[in-house]
C-alpha cells in the first residue's frame, strides 16, 4: 500500500494554507443582492400587522418578504435521507414565531447599508403570548409550540404536535427492575448535559443565481449537497430538479451544517426575483438561530453484581429540541444505544426518551449526535458504580468493555463487534497515563491538587441500511483519473484520504487522480457527511468503482493486445498479457477515439451494519482547591477507528474532537434569559477554547482491521468528542470529591461544591 | 452596523473638544467596542495624529497617552519594572496580541466598563487622568463619574515606590473576568482593588485598619493580616451575579484573591 | 474620502466611507484571504500586519491605514507557502478558514519573539481561534518550522 495508512498531505491544502478565495464568499458574485432576516424579538408571539411598504421605498431595495408571500407547505431542514424522521414543521416565513431570533421577513437590496436600514423601517405588530422554555414543563403543558394542524410526522416517531412531543419511544429488553434488584450495587441519577453551538470559524453561507436553462444554482457552505436540493424545492414548492447544489471549500461544519439553515432564504429571493443574492450569517445570527446540541437530561440507572459485572442498564432521555425538530427524533436514539452497548454483559435494559418542543432556539446536528450526551450520562454512572464498589474505574470497564468477536447489547445496528480493540486502547491509555501511580489524585501541595478520570466511547460508521456513498471513478485521455464525489469535505480532508484509496486501488500516484465535488448535477448520489459515514461508506463505493474500472482498463487492453481479457494483468502503468504490454496512457487514448465501452464506473454503496469505532480517553485534570479552577493538563487518547486511512487526519480530527469536549466539559453553555433571548450570542460572551486552555493531547492509535470496511477502516470523526465530559468530571471527583452532574463543570460548582463537602464533614 | 457620517483626524485637543460637544459626535479609541454597536456617529474624532500613543517616563511619574494600545502598555519595560508585572498580568488574558494592539488605554479608561482588567490595575496605583477641560484629577474620582464630552489625553502614574500584584479568576484563560484583585503597598498605604464584581473595579477601603503597618509586621502577623483582611473585603465589597458567576462565588473569590494578594505582597505566597 | 497606503508593498491611492473597516475595505480590493469569523473582535480571522504590527482589520477604521503599511497574506504568498507545508504536514489546516489569520499573526510573532518557548507560542497566538484541530498539530507545526529556520540562519551564518 503506497497511499492507504500514509500520513499524506491534504490535496487542498497549500490552497487553503496560502489563503486562496476558495469558500463561498470569496465565490460569490460581485453582484448578488444582500440577503437579511427579520428576527423575532419574542419567544412566542403571532404577527397581527406586518407593515413592509417604507421598507420597500428605500433605494436599493429589491424585495421584501413576508408569511404572506411563501408557500404553505410544511418541510423540514434536516439534512437526512427522506423520508426524514424530521418532522415538517417549518414555513420560509410563518406567522406563528417560535423563539427569539425566528425569522419574521426577508429583505433583498443592493447594499449592506440599505438592506439595514430596511430592516428597521419593517413595522410589526406582534401578539407576545407566554413562552415554554423549560423543556420539563413542555410535555403535555398547556402552551403548544406548533398548534397547527398542517403539522407533519413523516414517520412515526411517538411524535405529537398536540402534546408538544417531537418523538416517543420506549425500548426494553430483559427484565430490568427484577435484575436491577439483584444487583449487590446499584447507581441512579440524572445527568445534565447543556446546548452547545459546534462553532465552526465559517458562520452559514450561501449565494444563489439562475442558470441560463431557468433552474437555481445554490453554492452553500453545507455538508449535504443533495439533501439541501430537496430541501429547496420543497420549501420553494418546486421540483427539485429545478435546483442545482454546488458545494466550494467549507470552514468547519461539526454537524452544523446538516441542518439547511441558510440556503432558503437566498434561494427565495432569486427564486423571485430572477437577481443572484447571497446572505452572509453573522456570528450573532449564528449563535441565537442556528443548529446547536440538543440539552438532555439523563437518567441512568444500572446495576453490577458483587464481582464488578454491570448486569442491567437504564436509561431515560429528555431531550429539548427547541422550536422545531431538526435531527430530534434521531439523535436521542444515540444517547441510549451507543452508551448502553459499551457493557457487553449486559443481560437487561431499558431505554426511553421524551423529545419536546421548547421555546428556544431549534437544536440540530452535532458531532457525536446524542451519543455524546448519552456516553457523558452512562460512563458517569459506571464511575459512580466503581467508586461505590471501591473498585478502580478502569477495572470496572476492563470486566464489561467490548471485545472483538462479543455482543454490543442495545446497539441495534450490528449484533456483534466483528472488529474491536477496546482492551489495547484502554492497557496503552493506562500506561500513557501512568493510571496506576496517579489515580485517583495526586496533590501537589501548592493548593493544587490533579486527579484522573477515565471514559470509554464508541459511535457508529454510517446510518446501517440508510446512508448511501457514491463515487464515479473516469479514465482521462492523458492517462489520469477523475474521481467524482457527493460526499462533502468540511475540512476534515475526505477528499483526500479517498483519493488515497483510488490511488492504491488503481495502483498510481495520487497526483495522477483529480478529485471533483460536489455538484448535484454531476456528482453521483451520496447522503452527504455525517454520521461518521464518509470514510466508511463512501470509501467502499471507491473501491467498488475502482475495481470495476480495473476490469474495463483491462478489457479494452485486452482488445488492443488482441486477447482475452481473462488473460490480462494490470499493475497500474501497463496491461500485460504475456510478454506483450500496452500503457495506461495507450488504453486512455483509445478510450477516445472508435470506442464504444465507457472508461468511467459510478458505484453505489450502503452498508446493513454500522460498525462502532472505539476509544478510551483518560484526563488529568488540575483543580485549585480554592478557587475551583480546573485545567486539562493531559488528555489521554488511544483510538480503535480500524485501519487509519490517513494517521495525520485521524490524529487531527481526535485532537479537535477531545478539545470540542473539554470546551463542553467545562464552560461552553448556551445560556437564556427569562425572556428566552440567548445571553451567550458572540464569541465574547460563548468562550470556545483557546490555545492556552488546551493543555497536552496525547493521542495514539490501535487499529482493529474492520472486515466490512474500506481497507478495514471504520470511522473516527464523532467518536472522538465522547470522552472529555465524562472522564474530565470524573477527574474533579478523583481530585475533590465533588460530582458535578450538571455540565458544564465550572469553577464555581467544583468550589461552592467543595465548600459543602466541607460543611457537611 | 456602526455608521459614520465623517471622519475628522484632528490637528489638536482643542479641536477635538469642540467637536465632541455635539452629542452624535464620538471620540475614536481602539474601536473594538465602538464598532460593535449601532451608533450613528456624526463625527469620528480620531487623536491616533497627535502623537498620544506613546508612554513617556518622566522623573516623577508615566505620561500614558490616551492612544497607547494596551500591548504597549503590556510590553512597555520601565513600567513592567515598576509593578513587578503586575501590569502585564492584568492584561495577558484579554483575548490575544491583536486585540491589544487595537485597544487602547484611553478607551479602556473612559469605558469604565465593569469587567475591565485595565481600570482595576490603575486603581490601585496612584493614578491619574488628564482631562482637557477638567485637568487632572485622580482616576478614583473620575471612574465614578458619569461619561461626559470631555477630552481624555492621558492616563498617568505616580512613580511613588510600589510593590503590586494583580490577580484575576476566569473561567477560560481569554474570557472577561469573574473577578479581578489588584493590590498594592506604597509605603505605608495599602490599597486593594476589586473589579469584575461584577460592576465596576472599585478600591476597598480598610476602614478598620488592618492591614496598617503591613510592611513592618512579621510573617505570621501579615498572614493574620491578610487572612482578616481578605474576609473584612469580601463581606464589605458589593458583589452581584451575571452570566459568569454567583454572588456567593464571587464572594468566596473576593476573599482568596484578596488573601493571595496580600500574602504574595507580604512575601508568603506561593 | 482618500486613502493613501502601502498594500502589500504598493502606495495606493483609493476612495473610501469613513465607516468602512478595513477587513472590508481589503476584501473589496481582492484581498480575499482576510476571512471575518465574528463581530466581537475574539477570533483573530481577520489578522493583517499594520506597520508590521498584528492587528484585527475588523476592528480598524480603513481611513486608520493612511500612510500605513498594510500586509495581507497575499503580499506573503512565499512565507504562507513555507510555513504552510510544516501545518499541513501535520494535517493540521483542516478546513483553512483560520488559517490566514493564524499564519500571519505567526510571521508577527517571529519578528517579535527571539526564540518563544511553547508557552509564549501559545500566548502569543491566543487571539487566533481554531475550532477543527484542537491547535495541537498547530503547535507542533509552529515548533517544526521555528526549528528549521534557526537551522536556516545557522547555514547562513556559515556560509
Amino acid at each position: 500500500m503506497k497511499y492507504v495508512s500514509r500520513p499524506v498531505r491534504k490535496t487542498d491544502a497549500m490552497a487553503l494554507v496560502t489563503g486562496k478565495p476558495v469558500y463561498t464568499n470569496d465565490l460569490a458574485p460581485k453582484d448578488c443582492l444582500i440577503v437579511k432576516i427579520l428576527r423575532s424579538p419574542h419567544a412566542n408571539a403571532w404577527i397581527e400587522e406586518i407593515k413592509t411598504g417604507t421598507a420597500r421605498q428605500i433605494s436599493g431595495i429589491e424585495a421584501v418578504y413576508t408569511y404572506k408571500d411563501v408557500p404553505q407547505k410544511r418541510f423540514t431542514l434536516a439534512g437526512q435521507t427522506y423520508p426524514e424522521l424530521s418532522p415538517y414543521d417549518r414555513l420560509i416565513l410563518d406567522r406563528h414565531l417560535r423563539f427569539v431570533g425566528d425569522a419574521v421577513a426577508i429583505v433583498a437590496g443592493e447594499s449592506e447599508a440599505a438592506v439595514d436600514k430596511a430592516l428597521k423601517r419593517i413595522k410589526v405588530k406582534y401578539r407576545v403570548e407566554e413562552p415554554v422554555l423549560d423543556m420539563h414543563k413542555a410535555k403535555d403543558g398547556k402552551i403548544l409550540v406548533h398548534p397547527e394542524d398542517d403539522w407533519e410526522a413523516k414517520v412515526p416517531v411517538g411524535a405529537d404536535n398536540k402534546r408538544n412531543l417531537c418523538a416517543s419511544a420506549s425500548e426494553e429488553s430483559g427484565d430490568v427492575d427484577k435484575v436491577l434488584a439483584e444487583c449487590r450495587y446499584t447507581v441512579d441519577h440524572t445527568y445534565h448535559t447543556k446546548a452547545n453551538q459546534q462553532a465552526m470559524m465559517e458562520t452559514f453561507r450561501t449565494y444563489c443565481y439562475m442558470d441560463y436553462f431557468g433552474r437555481l444554482n445554490v453554492v452553500s457552505s453545507t455538508q449535504i449537497p443533495f439533501h439541501v436540493r430537496r430541501i429547496v424545492g420543497n420549501a420553494l414548492a418546486i421540483p427539485s430538479s429545478k435546483v442545482r447544489v454546488i458545494k466550494p471549500r467549507i470552514g468547519g461544519g461539526f454537524g452544523a451544517k446538516q441542518t439547511s439553515v441558510s440556503e432558503i432564504y437566498p434561494a427565495f429571493v432569486t427564486w423571485k426575483t430572477g437577481r443572484p443574492s447571497k446572505i452572509l450569517y453573522s456570528r450573532y445570527e449564528s449563535q441565537i438561530c442556528s443548529s446547536p446540541r440538543h440539552e438532555m437530561e439523563i437518567r441512568v440507572r444500572a446495576g453490577a453484581d458483587e464481582k464488578g459485572i454491570v448486569r442491567a442498564i437504564d436509561v431515560y432521555t429528555l431531550s429539548n429540541a427547541g422550536a422545531y425538530g431538526e435531527h430530534s427524533p434521531t439523535t436521542v436514539g444515540l444517547s441510549g444505544h451507543k452508551s448502553i452497548a459499551l457493557y457487553r454483559h449486559t443481560e437487561a435494559y431499558r431505554f426511553a426518551y421524551d423529545v419536546v418542543y421548547t421555546n428556544l432556539q431549534a437544536a440540530g446536528a452535532y458531532r457525536g449526535y446524542g451519543a455524546t450526551q448519552g456516553i457523558y450520562a452512562v460512563e458517569s454512572a459506571v464511575n459512580e458504580l466503581a467508586h461505590k464498589m471501591g473498585m478502580d474505574p478502569v477495572k470496572i470497564r476492563e470486566l464489561n468493555m467490548p471485545v472483538q468477536g462479543g455482543p454490543l447489547p442495545g446497539y441495534g445496528d450490528c449484533d456483534t463487534a466483528e472488529s474491536c480493540t477496546m482492551d489495547q486502547c484502554m492497557a496503552r491509555a493506562k500506561e500513557m497515563m501512568h493510571w496506576d501511580e496517579k489515580y485517583p489524585c495526586v496533590d501537589l501541595g501548592n493548593g493544587k491538587v490533579r486527579g484522573v478520570g477515565v471514559a470509554m466511547a464508541m459511535q457508529g460508521s454510517s446510518i446501517a441500511g440508510v446512508d448511501v456513498g457514491g463515487a464515479d471513478m473516469k479514465l482521462n485521455e492523458d492517462g489520469s483519473y477523475t474521481l467524482g464525489l457527493g460526499c462533502a469535505d468540511m475540512g476534515t480532508g475526505c477528499d483526500t484520504i479517498l483519493a488515497q484509496m483510488a490511488a492504491d486501488c488503481m495502483e498510481t500516484p495520487m497526483e495522477n487522480i483529480v478529485v471533483f465535488g460536489v455538484d448535484t448535477d454531476i456528482s453521483p448520489y451520496d447522503s452527504g457527511s455525517y454520521a461518521s459515514a464518509t470514510t466508511y461508506t463512501t470509501g467502499m463505493a471507491v473501491v467498488h468503482a475502482c475495481r470495476e474500472l480495473r476490469k474495463k482498463i483491462c478489457a479494452l487492453g485486452a482488445r488492443m493486445l488482441d486477447t482475452d481479457p481473462e488473460e490480462t494483468d494490470f499493475d497500474g502503468e501497463f496491461v500485460y498479457s504475456g510478454e506483450k504490454k500496452v500503457s495506461l496512457r495507450e488504453i486512455a487514448v483509445k478510450g477516445t477515439c472508435g470506442n464504444s465501452q465507457e472508461l468511467q464506473v459510478t458505484r453505489t454503496f450502503s452498508s446493513s451494519i454500522s460498525p462502532p469505532p472505539f476509544m478510551v480517553g483518560m484526563a488529568e485534570v488540575e483543580v485549585d482547591k480554592e478557587t475551583g479552577s480546573a485545567k486539562v493538563v493531559d488528555y489521554v487518547a488511544v483510538v480503535d477507528c480500524g485501519t487509519p486511512i490517513n494517521p495525520n487526519l485521524v490524529r487531527v480530527q481526535t485532537e479537535g474532537g477531545i478539545a470540542q469536549g473539554i470546551g463542553m466539559a467545562l464552560y461552553e453553555d448556551i445560556q437564556y434569559s427569562e425572556k428566552g433571548a440567548v445571553r451567550n450570542n458572540s464569541f465574547m460572551q460563548y468562550k470556545i477554547p483557546s490555545r492556552l486552555d488546551i493543555g497536552d493531547i496525547r493521542v495514539e492509535i490501535r487499529g482493529s482491521y474492520e472486515p466490512s470496511g474500506p481497507f478495514g477502516a471504520k470511522s473516527v470523526g464523532e467518536l472522538v468528542i465522547d470522552t472529555p465530559c465524562p472522564a474530565i468530571t470524573e477527574a474533579v471527583y478523583n481530585a475533590t470529591g465533588v460530582r458535578v452532574r450538571e455540565l458544564p463543570v465550572t469553577p464555581e460548582k467544583i468550589a461552592l461544591g467543595m465548600l459543602k463537602k466541607d460543611l457537611e464533614n | 452596523m456602526l455608521k459614520i457620517k465623517s471622519y475628522v483626524k484632528v490637528k489638536s485637543i482643542a479641536e477635538a473638544y469642540e467637536l465632541n460637544q455635539k452629542k452624535s459626535a464620538c471620540v475614536l479609541g481602539g474601536m473594538i467596542w465602538l464598532k460593535m454597536g449601532n451608533r450613528n456617529v456624526s463625527t469620528a474624532i480620531d487623536l491616533s495624529g497627535l502623537g498620544l500613543d506613546t508612554i513617556q517616563e518622566r522623573e516623577e511619574e508615566f505620561y500614558i497617552g490616551c492612544m497607547t494600545s494596551l500591548r504597549d502598555l503590556e510590553t512597555n519595560a520601565a513600567l513592567q519594572e515598576y509593578t513587578q508585572g503586575a501590569i502585564r498580568e492584568s492584561l495577558r488574558h484579554i483575548v490575544g496580541v491583536q486585540f491589544r494592539n487595537c485597544a487602547t488605554v484611553g478607551g479602556s479608561v473612559f469605558g469604565r466598563y465593569g469587567f475591565s482588567d485595565v481600570l482595576t490595575m490603575f486603581l490601585a496605583m496612584d493614578t491619574w487622568v488628564e482631562l482637557h477641560e477638567a485637568g487632572r484629577i485622580p482616576l478614583a474620582e473620575f471612574a465614578g463619574q458619569k461619561k461626559d464630552r470631555d477630552i481624555l489625553e492621558a492616563v498617568i502614574v505616580k512613580k511613588n515606590p510600589l510593590k503590586a500584584v494583580y490577580l484575576s479568576q476566569r473561567n477560560s484563560e481569554t474570557d472577561f473576568p469573574v473577578l479581578t484583585c489588584a493590590a498594592s503597598l506604597s509605603g505605608d498605604r495599602a490599597k486593594t482593588v476589586i473589579g469584575a464584581r461584577p460592576g465596576r473595579a472599585m478600591i476597598v477601603e480598610d476602614t478598620r485598619g488592618i492591614l496598617q503597618g503591613f510592611g513592618e509586621m512579621s510573617r505570621r502577623e501579615k498572614a493574620e493580616a491578610a487572612g482578616e483582611f481578605s474576609k473584612f473585603a469580601a463581606g464589605n465589597v458589593p458583589l452581584g451575579s451575571n452570566m459568569r458567576a454567583s454572588l456567593e462565588y464571587r464572594k468566596l473569590l473576593a476573599e482568596v484573591l484578596t488573601r493571595r494578594a496580600w500574602e504574595s505582597l507580604g512575601g508568603i505566597g506561593k | 474620502m482618500n486613502l493613501s497606503f502601502w498594500l502589500n508593498g504598493e502606495y495606493r491611492h483609493e476612495e473610501v466611507e469613513p465607516d468602512r473597516m478595513l477587513l472590508d475595505f481589503l476584501r473589496e480590493k481582492g484581498c480575499y484571504s482576510v476571512k471575518c469569523g465574528c463581530e466581537t473582535s475574539n477570533c483573530g480571522l481577520c489578522t493583517v500586519l499594520m506597520d508590521g504590527k498584528p492587528v484585527l482589520s475588523c476592528s480598524v477604521l480603513a481611513l486608520r491605514a493612511e500612510g500605513k503599511k498594510i500586509v495581507t497574506m497575499e503580499g506573503m504568498q512565499k512565507e504562507a507557502e513555507e510555513f504552510g507545508s510544516f501545518l499541513a504536514d501535520e494535517g493540521a489546516e483542516q478546513c483553512g478558514f483560520c488559517n490566514p489569520g493564524f499564519i500571519m499573526n505567526i510571521f508577527a510573532m517571529e519578528r517579535e519573539l527571539a526564540d518563544p518557548s511553547e508557552e509564549e507560542i501559545k500566548e502569543y497566538l491566543a487571539g487566533n481561534l481554531c475550532r477543527c484541530s484542537g491547535f495541537t498539530g498547530q503547535t507542533r507545526s509552529i515548533k517544526k518550522y521555528l526549528e528549521y529556520k534557526k537551522a536556516q540562519k545557522r547555514e547562513e551564518a556559515e556560509a
